[in-house]
């Protein structure tokens, strides 16, 4: 089940995606996402291009890329099933209450399509950038920001630290799945209620573990004299290079292209 | 007989960047009754190999027998071969979840299916097995000190009556005390119930104080197997592959070398003092010494 969950899992292939500035990446993420909601109808193509592109230059294999969309699965259903049996408009096929209109199979079409790409538009950004990278180019974004008093940097780490530790804490559960079912653990159960009851032995230490680590993280910190943002330089300043600026023109050039074909054709 | 690995491969995440091979054929029998040690320095494969044992994880190739039945076999109830082999994994403090000791330890025989004084009676004789007393039992297992706390874990298996024990490095980060309190118990259910014992561990003067068969794992491949003696004999070559034997076996030597008939071989503190003494022609009595 944890394990499923790809984002803030790093994936070294060293592709021309994996050596971009992340602020390019994390830009170009956001330009994507709100792509995908700007778009309507036939935009999608354009947008699916452009991921596709994307994750075929990432050298990613298409099994771990996809891994992400597992843990969506559920909800995936829900909104396919909700859009298309609650949209009214024109018939085109009932059975008792239930009825499918024309309007609800494009709606749930469009909202799998968005939820699809929104979850692999972050895990391709999320694969091919480090934690640590990540948190620099957020820093480094939303750096103006710390004029307003928001705490940017203390934001950056909390996130960097949450994402870090997903797979550390994907890995303890397995111990713990594996040391409960040592000890008899059923895990595939019958029923709602059995099924519910089989997580408190896994979920119990894992929220232990979690508390100990987080605090043992704490004092490894303040060890280490850590005392948020104020002066505090980095190891690898973040430098934009040519790629940078190629990949990021066209990216303008992409938001450009979405935006023309929403306003011109209503796409 | 009892637990039979043959030509076992495993491969962790085959096929993306982060694969990596655990062990490559293995062949292996721990029969009924022995008491065997697995080294190895990290990585070298044993924690893998013993979550084979019972079926945690399924071997890439080759394949695993218990009494002699594939347990990857169709139809093979592998959660009940769990409770035939039992397993205590590395800290297994960090696994305890429940409000009280006794209901902890409960955990495992009521997976099992047994009636609530069935369970208790179980964990009640777990429990004194491993030096928990009465008072305990309705304590919050994380007031326990860790050596408690640990010895709580391996009642939590204990109670499940297991025929086979394996333990992972149960010893670790115990101070000296709680390790001989643990590695004695371990041998004291070895001696009297008969139990299997599979023990792996980092430290050779514990294997070699308790264990009648030493496995030496070396990058997924059986490296040594044998009695400790046999196995501390190629010392030179266990410095080789990160290991070494215990520190008495490197005296003996050094007597050796220098001229005494003393027997190279000692793995343990006894065996060496009654070997030294022998020399010098005294015989092993306290005091003498």
């Amino acid at each position: 089940m944890f394990r499923d969950i790809t984002i803030g899992q790093y994936y070294p292939t060293n592709s021309i995606i994996h050596r971009l500035d992340p602020r390019v990446k994390f830009l170009g993420m956001l330009a994507f996402v709100v792509s995908i909601f700007v778009v309507s109808n036939y935009g999608y193509i354009v947008c699916a291009a452009w991921l596709f592109t994307i994750i075929a230059l990432t050298r990613i294999p298409l099994n771990i890329m996809f891994k992400g969309l597992k843990m969506i699965l559920f909800i995936l259903v829900i909104t396919v099933v909700l859009n298309l049996f609650m949209t009214d408009g024109t018939i085109i096929w009932q059975w008792k209450v239930f009825k499918i209109t024309r309007e609800g199979l494009t709606m749930a079409f469009l909202m799998a399509m968005r939820l699809i790409m929104l979850v692999l538009g972050i895990s391709q950004m999320s694969l091919t950038t480090t934690p640590n990278q990540l948190t620099a180019a957020m820093e480094s974004l939303f750096k103006p920001l710390s004029r307003l008093h928001v705490p940017v940097h203390s934001i950056a780490m909390m996130m960097s630290i949450a994402l870090r530790f997903i797979p550390i804490l994907s890995e303890e559960t397995e111990k713990i799945r594996k040391a409960q079912m040592a000890r008899g653990a059923d895990f595939e159960g019958k029923g709602i209620m059995n099924r519910i009851r089989a997580m408190i032995p896994l979920l119990v230490p894992l929220f232990i573990t979690a508390f100990r680590r987080a605090t043992d993280l704490a004092m490894a910190m303040e060890a280490r004299c850590y005392h948020g943002g104020e002066g505090r330089t980095q190891m690898k300043p973040l430098k934009y290079v040519n790629r940078d600026y190629i990949a990021l023109a066209l990216l303008v050039l992409y938001l450009a292209v979405i935006i023309l074909l929403k306003v011109l054709l209503h796409w | 007989m009892s637990i039979t690995l043959e030509n076992v491969g495993f491969v962790y995440g085959a096929g993306s960047v982060y694969e990596k091979t655990a062990l490559k054929d293995v062949n292996l029998t721990i029969e009924d009754g022995e008491f065997v040690g697995i080294i190895g320095h990290t990585g070298s494969g044993k924690s893998t190999l013993i979550q084979l044992f019972n079926a945690l994880m399924q071997p890439t190739t080759g394949k695993v027998y218990y009494q002699g039945k594939d347990i990857w076999g169709p139809g093979y109830n592998r959660r009940e071969l769990r409770f035939h082999v039992g397993l205590v994994f590395q800290y297994p403090e960090h696994q305890l979840f429940e409000t009280d000791v006794m209901s902890d330890v409960c955990f495992g025989p009521k997976n099992q299916g047994l009636s609530k004084e069935e369970c208790e009676h179980q964990a009640s004789l777990a429990l004194s097995a491993v030096g928990i007393g009465e008072d305990y039992y309705k304590k919050s297992p994380f007031e326990l000190s860790g050596g408690e706390k640990r010895r709580v874990c391996i009642a939590g298996v204990l109670a499940m009556n297991p025929d086979v024990l394996i333990m992972d490095e149960p010893t670790a980060g115990l101070d000296p005390a709680g390790r001989d309190e643990i590695l004695d118990l371990i041998s004291r259910m070895h001696k009297n119930r008969g139990i299997t014992v599979v023990l792996v561990s980092h430290s050779m003067e514990d294997v070699a104080r308790y264990v009648e068969r030493l496995i030496v794992m070396n990058d997924g491949e059986k490296a040594y197997d044998g009695t400790p003696r046999e196995v501390f004999r190629n010392y030179e070559e266990l410095e080789k592959i990160g290991l070494s034997a215990p520190q008495v076996t490197y005296l003996m030597h050094d007597l050796k070398a220098k001229g005494f008939d003393v027997d190279e071989d000692a793995s343990t503190v006894e065996e060496a003092k009654t070997s030294i003494l022998k020399v010098f022609g005294m015989t092993d009595s306290s005091g003498e010494s």
